[in-house]
């Protein structure tokens, strides 16, 4: 007597050789989940107790990242900035927005605002902003145009594969000195060239350098 | 036992306990079945649930960031950058005397302590105490809350009860008011405490310091008919003898004594050291030549050398060694120094005095000056004195300013028993402890880096402490809390120090002269100016105490706990003793032969009974032990010093009287057949014959230079490997390590504890070979284990070129570096342990448990930001410092200029006061570590294997005398 | 009913003549029905439901250990500094060892047209397959992260790295799945036709179910048997090299480092002949009681189990040849290293360790010389048992005597398992015991259908089948 259908055959046949594209599905699906912005929270903006607009501050009115950010040339740290900072020019203007009431709470309480960290780097990752800065990485390779977002949000993946991207082929990336700030900046000629250039005019230290595990870990 | 004795003769005696023999070797089992996890520190229990999440966590593959929030300043102070290191001068107070440091802090919270380059006693070194220093600030078990009689009170609370209680004192012109500070140098404290003797004057002022210098004192006393400070200049000395005198160990100016010795050390026209001494000292280990002697034969020895010079009449019979000494002495009048340590009764102390005189060695490499501790002289007869007073309810006020008399004070005052008659008791400590428990008020103390003060160094040099934080738990410095007992008690411990110093320092501009006197860490010209002595005839030799059937008990304080101060500090307690290499225990240590007589063997407990009074405690077989003599050393055996420090080891002080506080014979041990488990670090005392430390004499140095290299096998060469070449960096990082030099004194193990975030683990799992030191000091012995010689040798990763650990990591988790860092990402590491398996050097530690402390805040603040705190699972290891490197080469990279030579400086090498440790860049000829290299006693530890390490060693060269040739020192080295 | 008078007279008979590999007196049927049965009819013995209790209950100790491990962290384990690796590299080394002789019968002897062969392959390969799950659980948790071993395989990752090809670690995964992948294609394949078999004549539906499901369609027609012989002799092409590498890459983790008692090139030749004589000591240790409760004595013969004992004998002396090199090498480099080592194996505080080794793997097995010791059961199942334990204690020796005592005395310390050791240890028996009294329940132990070829009439009835 027959247990099986004659289906089975090629039930079987298709389960033998599917099993072999569904695993690589599987696997593919996993890795794709691993880089998208739900893990890498890329492009996500995040909600502020104050809803501060970079577009605002930095693309209608120029003000300059360092006014904010003051010790990014000197520090590790761009530092976020004190109450203070922003008290100077909202004591005088806007100094009634309901918007701003956390800022001057924080003021009268002498309490620190609470904000949320966008670019949140894993504690064993030590990364250095003012050697950046000073070797020619604009705020914009990594932060994106800052002057167009209303709300921050990151622009990188910030995963180690981004990192090592620039620190493998730094002169794609380089900027003039002077350019280090700019947003929206559109190199003079062939980037590469121009990279290869400001590499030999920064000293910058060969890729077997740069791609020392030591450089960002510790 | 006689046959078991046989095993420990030669060789396998070296063998730890566990080792010995064949029955212990496979009776694991009771062992093997307690569970694994180390009950001691509870904690741990706690962090095993982060362990699982972490795994879980892990699990997923991809995990997400946990969202981090960023709390702004909102008035930002000046000059704090973030995530930047501020440094402050500042002192540590030890034994009463400063010792200059410099604080390192991240936003207001001090994570590192180093040496102040300017202060005298540290001259940029420091000692392990200083390093731990830190960690009590951050302690959990501190004394919290200002309590009367158990009752939670506010400091005003307390001011108000002192207004009463003086009112009482009034009329008795404070006959019944007693204080009692430990050892002081304070000029500000001592200023207080006359002003208030005046307004009191019956009152009385007694200081007590289980580790005093009484003897020192007392010996000056006897030479000179005044007290005095002897201070001396190692550095100046060719021919030292020391009466057990363990400069290099403890003393006012440890570090500074280290240094200026070890200056004298390095090549081949080095100084010579004579040590006798009863117990085996560092200072001993590096003696060129070594007497055990019992304290009786010490004196003996003492005035046989003074007479041989001519000191004092001659009386004692000649003895070799002694006429040895006295000629060398001799040969270098002026050059030469005898120094006698605290331990030594005043006699020894006053023969040193008059030996040195008669050699016209003071003023040069001995001066004294007017004695910098403020206190009242002889401290054990004063408190004595104070306690017949208590019994005899003379005392109706008791404040205790710091100290733990009642744990530390001589057994036979029954102290605590005294106390208990007093009305009124008082305490202001960093812990809630012994004393604590017996008095009505506990005033949680101010630590050392959270108040203001001012101390004097072992010349008289002043240095104005300055907090770092404030209190942690609300705290009062000494100055506050004697305020109270003056008519402005409301002053703050700032403004007594500043007022003090008012007109007191030099410049017109005080406000400009106090600035500096802080930003410098030393009050400029405060040093005491020398002053002349006269000797005076010395009583005769008084008779002998000792009997040849009867011990003698030496009292000494612990190495790593101190007088037990440091008894709640995990560093310490878990580093290793520097010559028996035990953690978390003190031990009995009895010499070779006497514990032959004795038929004990090492973890046998005995119950040792002196003077009527008896502790319980493991022997420790000391090789260099002089014999007949216990060494016992006293700060263990807390009952309320936090839970790390109670229940751990013995309290020796229980046998420690006024008569007999460093030594006293007529000690009697009983067998009690069982056994404790101590733990050591080191099991293997030989080195089997293998050219790990080289050492040489200065003579076969200076005919034959290559003797060093041929101590071992020939290394292979540079091209000798089937890797192909990695590319080089724009610098070659090397550390060298003089051996010479290196005084085996531990600082440079806990300085990198403190900057790399190493954890403690714990007694049971050190007792597993789990400790996890980046920097280890392996000691050896070679010769006779009567008085063999003592090798130090520090081991750091090597770093090797041809690394045998990165070959075999399967994820790459550990890789060469351009510069040739042996990198070690924990990030990467998945545990395979594979690494540390094939490390010749056995460097590498692996956290088998979370043992860093991911939970308690307290602990988080004491760590370096600057470095990843290791989790469960990944090996770690010594990394020469990287986050040091990163931080000079962005700095130097920023100002587009090379790293200059000397501009990186390592954790160990920052700590180490013998400056025995370099680092630098070899491919710069110029540099230190490169001219290190270059000398002919460079050799790299088991260079043979091919690994080309770039942390090398160089040859540790003694300086024997050619008349006691034969009593030299043997088979050194191999 | 004629089945039934065959099976008393083949069962009856205390053993077959000498020298023979199958009792005479079977026929196509008679063999079919008897190893069918054990499988689909007849009634389990007592024996079956006790050894599988105990490999549950072991297993669920196993599983237990495991779960603290993962809890705590592999601090549980008696691992430390200097020995890094303690049992579990022992265990793993041992239990690949053990899966050696299954697919060595099964291929290289199925190449050399060794017909004996067919009786014991079957199970053999189960071992091997089993043994091999046992082995792949130490490398997989001893790591301190074990969430993140999937780090050691190849794959593009958001870090942009590799693993590090250098390392033996890493041949060790491509080795070791690849033998596990083609031994269980290997048993798998082989084993359709007999899976046929049981559907065929399996009363139950769901039995009919599973099994037709696994024999995967099988008819037995021409065509069938010519794909499978040309499938079967691919196979065994393939998997004969496996046998020597997967041991060869073993010993490279050790080989390839410097330790004194690891770095030796005699390591590869060493571990593969060392793990044949594992494997075929295992074989014995489970031929012997099966024959026992399966009354097998027709199928698995006499001449069977001499023919392992001389294999047997034979893989010792050559695994005492490689003791005797290790030591004279040590000697003979003037290594001073080298020589401390055999000094500490000889004297050190392990030496009981290796003189019980070298009693259990060089003493034991020269039994093996004697035709009486060869030909009782009894003598030859001690035998293999003390070889196992002797087996063990090599790599004991080698992993962990090795790592206490190396280069830099001050670091020296010794290893002392705790009870988490002991407890995956056996746990990891009790599975492996597990696996197999499931598989000799419900899959035919011995290969029904390779039997029948044995028979002379196989010869001119291959249609039959």
């Amino acid at each position: 007597m027959q247990v099986f259908h004659r289906s089975t055959n090629t039930l079987s046949r298709v389960s033998v050789f599917g099993a072999v594209f569904f695993l690589g599905l599987l696997l593919w699906l996993f890795d794709a989940l691993n880089r998208s912005p739900y893990t890498t929270l890329q492009g996500v903006a995040r909600v502020q107790p104050v809803q501060f607009s970079h577009k605002h501050h930095v693309g209608a009115m120029g003000i300059d990242c360092r006014y904010c950010h003051t010790t990014v040339e000197r520090a590790a740290y761009a530092n976020i900035p004190p109450t203070k900072t922003c008290m100077n020019c909202h004591s005088q203007i806007w100094n009634q927005s309901p918007e701003l009431e956390p800022v001057r709470d924080s003021w009268r309480t002498d309490r620190s605002i609470d904000w949320v960290k966008v670019y949140d780097l894993p504690d064993y990752v030590y990364f250095n902003h003012s050697i950046h800065v000073s070797k020619g990485v604009g705020c914009e390779t990594c932060h994106g145009r800052v002057d167009r977002m209303p709300l921050i949000s990151q622009h990188p993946t910030l995963q180690m594969s981004w990192c090592l991207d620039c620190h493998r082929n730094t002169e794609r990336y380089l900027r003039p000195a002077d350019q280090v700030f700019t947003m929206g900046y559109v190199p003079a000629g062939d980037q590469e060239e121009i990279g290869r250039q400001l590499q030999r005019d920064y000293r910058i230290r060969p890729v077997f350098e740069l791609t020392d595990c030591s450089t960002c870990h510790r | 036992m006689g046959d078991r004795l046989e095993l420990l003769r030669g060789r396998e005696y070296w063998r730890s306990l566990e080792e010995l023999g064949g029955a212990e070797d496979l009776e694991h089992l009771d062992r093997e079945f307690q569970v694994p996890i180390d009950s001691g520190v509870n904690r741990r229990e706690l962090l095993t649930l982060m362990g699982a999440s972490i795994a879980l966590a892990g699990l997923t593959g991809c995990t997400r960031q946990p969202t981090e929030r960023i709390y702004p300043y909102v008035k930002p102070p000046e000059e704090v950058v973030p995530g930047e290191p501020l440094y402050y001068a500042t002192a540590q107070v030890h034994g009463g005397y400063a010792r200059g440091i410099v604080a390192e802090s991240y936003e207001g919270r001090p994570i590192k302590i180093e040496g102040n380059a300017l202060h005298p006693a540290s001259l940029g070194g420091t000692d392990v105490f200083a390093q731990g220093f830190l960690l009590n600030l951050y302690d959990p078990d501190r004394s919290q809350t200002l309590t009367e009689r158990g009752e939670i009170r506010p400091w005003s609370a307390f001011l108000a009860s002192m207004r009463l209680a003086l009112e009482k004192e009034r009329p008795s012109r404070g006959a019944g008011l007693r204080f009692l500070t430990t050892s002081v140098s304070s000029p500000t404290l001592a200023a207080q405490m006359a002003s208030i003797l005046q307004a009191f004057p019956e009152a009385r002022w007694v200081a007590w310091e289980p580790a005093g210098r009484d003897n020192v004192y007392e010996g000056a006393r006897l030479a000179f008919g005044e007290a005095a400070e002897p201070c001396y200049a190692f550095d100046r000395a060719d021919v030292i003898l020391s009466l057990e005198a363990d400069f290099l160990g403890v003393g006012p100016a440890q570090p500074r004594a280290v240094r200026d010795f070890a200056s004298r050390r390095r090549g081949e026209n080095s100084n010579r050291l004579y040590v006798v001494e009863s117990t085996p000292s560092l200072t001993g280990a590096r003696a060129d030549h070594r007497r055990p002697l019992t304290p009786v034969e010490i004196e003996a020895l003492a005035r046989a050398v003074a007479a041989a010079v001519g000191a004092v009449p001659a009386r004692a019979a000649a003895d070799p060694f002694a006429d040895a000494v006295a000629k060398d002495l001799l040969a270098h009048r002026g050059s030469g120094l005898v120094v006698a340590g605290e331990s030594q009764p005043p006699i020894v102390h006053a023969l040193a005095h008059v030996i040195n005189q008669s050699l016209g060695n003071v003023g040069t490499t001995v001066a004294y000056i007017d004695p910098v501790l403020a206190g009242p002289p002889n401290q054990s007869a004063a408190l004595a004195e104070l306690a017949s007073d208590m019994r005899a309810g003379r005392v109706s006020t008791l404040a205790i300013l710091g100290g733990n008399p009642v744990f530390t004070a001589p057994a036979d005052l029954r102290f605590a028993e005294a106390m208990e008659k007093v009305p009124l008791r008082l305490h202001l400590s960093l812990y809630d402890d012994e004393t604590s428990r017996l008095c009505h008020w506990q005033i949680p103390e101010a630590h050392g880096l959270e108040a203001w003060s001012d101390a004097r160094a072992f010349d008289g040099t002043a240095t104005i402490l300055q907090p770092l934080i404030l209190p942690l738990y609300g705290g009062k410095s000494g100055h506050e809390f004697l305020a109270a007992f003056s008519d402005q008690p409301e002053k703050t411990g700032h403004d007594l120090v500043h007022e003090h110093w008012k007109g007191r320092l030099p410049g017109g501009d005080f406000e400009a002269a106090w600035r500096r006197a802080l930003h410098d860490g030393v009050v400029l010209g405060t040093a005491f100016p020398p002053k002349t002595v006269a000797p005076r005839s010395l009583p005769p030799a008084a008779p002998a105490r000792e009997s040849a059937e009867t011990l003698t008990a030496l009292f000494r304080p612990d190495p790593t706990v101190w007088d037990g101060a440091y008894a709640n500090n995990g560093w310490l307690q878990e580093l290793p003793k520097p010559l028996t290499k035990l953690t978390w225990d003190n031990a009995a240590l009895i010499s070779p032969s006497t514990s032959e007589r004795l038929g004990v063997s090492t973890e046998d407990v005995v119950e040792l009974f002196l003077e009527g009074r008896k502790v319980t405690a493991p022997v420790w077989v000391m090789p260099g032990q002089a014999d007949g003599c216990v060494t016992l050393h006293f700060g263990y055996g807390r009952t309320r010093g936090g839970r790390i420090a109670n229940g751990k080891g013995f309290d020796a002080y229980a046998l420690r009287s006024g008569a007999g506080l460093w030594s006293r014979a007529g000690l009697e041990t009983r067998k009690t057949g069982s056994h404790y488990p101590l733990v050591t670090t080191q099991h293997q005392n030989r080195m089997e014959g293998r050219g790990l430390v080289r050492a040489v004499t200065a003579e076969q140095y200076r005919s034959d230079p290559g003797i060093v290299q041929r101590m071992g096998e020939h290394p292979p060469g540079p091209a000798d490997t089937l890797y192909p070449k990695l590319p080089t960096g724009s610098y070659a990082w090397g550390l060298s390590i003089d051996l010479s030099a290196c005084v085996g004194c531990n600082a440079c193990v806990v300085a990198c504890q403190s900057e790399n975030n190493s954890p403690v683990v714990g007694k049971h799992e050190v007792s597993r070979g789990r400790a996890m030191p980046w920097i280890r000091i392996d000691r050896y012995y070679s010769g006779e284990l009567e008085n063999p010689d003592t090798l130090f040798q520090p081991v750091t990763c090597m770093h090797c070129e041809n690394a045998p650990c990165e070959t075999v990591c399967p994820v790459a988790a550990t890789v060469h570096s351009a510069e040739g860092l042996n990198q070690m990402v924990y990030n990467r590491c998945v545990g395979t342990r594979y690494c540390s398996n094939n490390c010749p050097y056995k460097v590498r530690r692996f956290n088998f448990f979370l043992y860093a402390d991911f939970k308690s805040d307290l602990w988080k603040m004491v760590r370096n930001p600057e470095v990843t705190v290791r989790s469960r699972g990944v090996m770690e290891k010594c990394t020469y410092c990287v986050q040091r490197i990163n931080r000079a080469r962005i700095t130097a990279e920023r100002e587009n200029r090379p790293i200059r030579d000397g501009e990186i400086v390592t954790a160990c090498q920052q700590a180490c006061p013998a400056r025995a440790i370099v680092f630098g860049n070899l491919d710069d000829p110029g540099s230190l570590v490169a001219k290190a290299r270059a000398e002919k006693r460079q050799y790299g530890l088991l260079a043979e294997l091919g690994t080309r390490p770039r942390t090398t060693y160089l040859a540790s060269i003694s300086n024997p005398n050619p008349a006691l040739r034969a009593a030299a020192t043997p088979e050194r080295g191999a | 009913m004629t089945d039934g008078t065959t099976r008393e007279t083949a069962s009856g008979r205390v053993g077959p003549p000498s020298g023979t590999i199958l009792a005479p007196g079977y026929t196509f049927t008679t063999i079919t029905d008897k190893l069918a049965s054990i499988a689909l009819s007849r009634r389990t013995p007592k024996a079956w439901f006790f050894g599988a209790a105990v490999g549950f209950v072991l297993t669920m100790t196993l599983l237990a250990a495991i779960t603290w491990l993962l809890f705590r962290g592999i601090g549980i384990w008696g691992v430390n500094q200097p020995v890094g690796w303690g049992f579990e590299i022992v265990n793993f080394v041992w239990w690949i060892g053990i899966g050696h002789a299954g697919t060595l019968i099964s291929a290289i002897l199925l190449l050399l047209r060794q017909p004996w062969r067919n009786s014991i392959n079957r199970f053999a390969e189960a071992m091997t397959i089993f043994a091999v799950a046992c082995a792949a659980i130490y490398p997989t948790f001893h790591t301190g992260r074990p969430w993140l071993d999937y780090w050691l395989i190849p794959y593009p990752n958001t870090m942009g790295m590799w693993p590090n090809f250098r390392s033996p670690l890493i041949w060790d995964v491509f080795a070791v799945s690849t033998y596990a992948t083609v031994s269980l294609l290997f048993w798998f394949v082989g084993m359709i036709p007999d899976l046929a078999t049981l559907r065929d004549r399996a009363q139950k539906m769901w039995a009919k179910v599973v099994y037709g499901m696994l024999a995967m369609g099988w008819r037995g027609s021409a065509r069938h048997w010519q794909r499978y012989e040309t499938a079967s002799l691919l196979l065994a092409g393939l998997a004969t090299p496996l046998v020597v590498s997967v041991h060869t890459v073993v010993s490279f983790d050790f080989a390839a480092g410097i330790v004194p008692g690891w770095h030796a090139t005699i390591f590869p030749p060493y571990f593969v002949a060392g793990a044949i004589y594992a494997g075929f000591a295992m074989v014995l240790t489970l031929a012997i009681p099966l024959r026992k409760m399966y009354s097998l004595g027709d199928f698995i013969t006499a001449k069977h189990l001499d023919n392992m004992a001389k294999i047997l004998l034979a893989t010792g002396l050559i695994v005492g040849y490689g003791y005797v090199v290790e030591a004279f090498m040590a000697f003979y480099s003037g290594n001073p290293f080298e020589r401390y080592m055999i000094w500490n194996r000889i004297g050190g505080p392990y030496r009981h360790m290796y003189w019980a080794l070298l009693f259990c793997n060089l003493l034991t097995p020269q039994l093996l010389w004697f035709r009486r010791a060869r030909r009782s059961t009894a003598t030859l199942f001690v035998v293999a048992m003390i070889v196992n334990v002797g087996m063990w204690l090599e790599r004991y020796v080698i992993v962990v005597v090795s790592l206490s005592r190396d280069f830099v005395p001050s670091s020296w310390g010794l290893y002392r398992a705790t009870i988490f050791d002991w407890a995956t240890f056996i746990g990891s028996i009790g599975l492996f015991l597990a696996l197999m009294f499931l598989f000799l329940r419900l899959l035919p132990m011995i290969s029904i259908f390779e039997m029948r070829q044995i028979l002379p009439e196989a010869k001119v009835a291959e249609e039959e089948a």
